[in-house]
């Protein structure tokens, strides 16, 4: 096995550029796409349902409430958005819980393009300027805008400072066979997501598939290469936006394609499950996926995050109720 | 046709935990045994754990916005509908009331009629208590000033241990009828009809989590109950002295409503008094004239 370096890193275009031959054509990507291994279905329901069950209890559930915390991109994607409501966002990000200080903060605010100024402005103010900003661009949720408008988004998010760009996929393209047509396209908004002020750090590209609308297991495995050989950062399952979001087999699919992709190139690429993910026991459960499935390497706010926005107040009554051995309630956390 | 082939199995019924509209076992998985006044079996009742008081809080909860939100109009047709439910299952309720309280079958009837009769009685307050706990308070100044009742939220109710049937409905019925949601402990030693009134309840456009009824130890059932943040009162009816003191304990962390355990005469006139306990009351100013 190669030696793993994080798919941000200088290294990794060098490592994808040995994948050169299978992306050069589009024929030659359909054959590599088609040519991995189909997906059992029934197995891959069975063993994330298995992983489940797994009882998380007492010292491990306190360590896995923080880790959760601290992994959430806490998420506000309305287009009844207002600077108010995006800086009242951003403070309880830096403090999720004002009455414990114990509390990690969260690992990102998830914004569109247009706030990103506000919420990095906030995050400063209250001292919370290690999380990042992440921002959806390219014609988010559809993805339905031609390329130039795409990467104007980008850049725009960037050039405001967002740490992170979240992408979404062309399904129209995707789902007609267009793949070298959506290898492009992630290529040029990872090339948007460069700094053109010279400080050379990139925004970390995070690639959304949409899951609920690719239909079949076998085209979130397609999709999951596809993204990153194009050199997604981080692959994520959804907007948030559709019926069906994050699923357990879902996300356990994409940790698999995202372990099989270390192992043939070394390269290193974050997962982040996106919408529905609401209690504390769901949090848990991917949890164990990203543990049983990717070890411990994956179990930081690096490598694995939840895009969520409700999920973080029923973590913090868990919370609660471990410090203070009484049930909380919606009573006790902030209404968003 | 031989003899055995017109003996039937008999069918034993299967108690469950009414919670959220729905009929769940226990979390847990436990039963216990209940038995009638002499100790003979009757049927196993779910042993209820603190995640079934926890899912039975949120289940109220989340019924409260829309229960207490309903016009008064409306929930005292909702009631009146489950006395007529009641009505229709009296045979039943006399049966399990003669053998959890050692009846005869006539005296027995009589305490389920008393308890339907009461049903009704409360239905009939929902839109009335208003002019009874509010008022349009007399201010030195240009402004109409009107205090109304409001439902407290969600009310934690330990049935009397005792009184099975007629003392369940006396404590479940005034706490909903103002538009509280409830979650209920029933007696311990006689669970059955309380279990039984899930499914009548089940049956009569009561919306699912206003009623959730739990069967068990009342003391470890209870205890959650008395410290959970999100329970806005508890009536101690069931709790024995003892018991009553801890839960008021826990019961002051979050400032609920108390109502102490005291000796009440379940079949006589109840009075307005566990209509009232469970009320806030909002006041507003309004000027006048403009």
């Amino acid at each position: 096995m190669p030696t793993t370096v994080p798919a941000y890193g200088a290294e990794a275009a060098e490592r994808l550029a040995s994948m050169a031959d299978v992306t050069a054509t589009d024929g030659a990507l359909r054959r590599f796409l088609h040519g991995l291994p189909g997906v059992d279905a029934v197995g891959l329901q069975a063993r994330a349902a298995a992983l489940g069950t797994r009882s998380i209890k007492t010292t491990a559930k306190a360590y896995a409430i923080d880790l959760a915390i601290s992994m959430i991109d806490l998420t506000t994607l309305e287009g009844a958005d207002t600077p108010g409501k995006v800086r009242a966002l951003c403070a309880k990000g830096v403090s999720p819980d004002p009455t414990d200080r114990s509390v990690p903060k969260v690992a990102a605010i998830c914004v569109y393009s247009d706030m990103v100024a506000t919420a990095k402005r906030a995050l400063a103010e209250a001292g919370g300027s290690e999380v990042h900003v992440a921002s959806v661009a390219t014609a988010f949720p559809s993805g339905r805008a031609a390329l130039a408008v795409k990467l104007a988004d980008t850049r725009e998010a960037v050039a405001a400072g967002a740490d992170e760009i979240d992408m979404v996929i062309d399904r129209g393209a995707f789902l007609s066979g267009r793949y070298l047509q959506v290898f492009e396209e992630i290529r040029q908004v990872k090339e948007a997501c460069r700094r053109t002020d010279g400080s050379g750090t990139a925004a970390h590209l995070k690639v959304i598939f949409e899951t609920g609308e690719l239909e079949t297991y076998d085209n979130v495995r397609r999709a999951s290469w596809l993204a990153m050989l194009a050199g997604a950062d981080f692959i994520k399952t959804s907007t948030g936006k559709v019926a069906v979001n994050a699923t357990p087999p879902v996300t356990l699919l994409m940790l698999e394609a995202v372990r099989d992709f270390r192992d043939t190139t070394g390269v290193q690429v974050g997962v982040k499950p996106a919408g529905g993910i609401r209690t504390s026991k769901d949090a848990i459960k991917y949890l164990v996926l990203v543990n049983e499935t990717l070890g411990a390497d994956w179990l930081t706010p690096d490598w694995f995050r939840f895009g969520a926005s409700s999920l973080l107040n029923d973590l913090l009554m868990q919370r609660q109720k471990l410090s203070t051995g009484r049930y909380s309630g919606p009573d006790y956390v902030t209404v968003d | 046709m031989s003899d055995d082939r017109t003996e039937r199995l008999s069918v034993l019924k299967t108690y469950k935990l009414f919670v959220g509209g729905k009929f769940p076992r226990s979390e847990s998985g436990r039963v216990y045994e209940v038995t009638d006044h002499k100790g003979s079996w009757l049927a196993n009742a779910p042993l209820s754990s603190r995640k079934d008081a926890r899912d039975a809080v949120v289940a109220a909860r989340k019924a409260f916005g829309g229960w207490s939100g309903a016009t008064a109009y409306n929930r005292g047709q909702i009631l009146y509908r489950v006395a007529e439910m009641l009505e229709g299952r009296r045979e039943q309720f006399a049966r399990e009331v003669a053998d959890a309280e050692g009846l005869g079958k006539s005296k027995a009837a009589a305490v389920v009629d008393a308890a339907v009769d009461r049903w009704v009685w409360y239905a009939g307050w929902s839109d009335k208590v208003a002019q009874i706990a509010g008022a349009a308070n007399p201010v030195a100044g240009p402004y109409f000033n009107l205090s109304t009742p409001e439902p407290t939220g969600v009310v934690a109710v330990l049935a009397p241990q005792e009184s099975s049937f007629l003392g369940l409905v006396s404590v479940i019925a005034p706490a909903i009828v103002t538009g509280n949601t409830t979650v209920v402990v029933a007696s311990e030693r006689a669970p059955l009809p309380a279990l039984s009134l899930g499914e009548v309840l089940a049956t009569s456009d009561l919306p699912g989590g206003v009623v959730n009824i739990l069967s068990g130890r009342t003391a470890e059932i209870a205890a959650p109950l008395a410290a959970h943040q999100d329970v806005n009162a508890i009536d101690l009816a069931g709790a024995d002295p003892e018991l009553a003191r801890t839960l008021e304990e826990a019961a002051a962390d979050n400032l609920k409503r108390v109502v102490r355990p005291q000796p009440v005469d379940w079949s006589a006139d109840p009075g307005t008094g566990r209509l009232l306990a469970f009320l806030e009351t909002k006041t507003v100013w309004h000027p006048m004239g403009v």
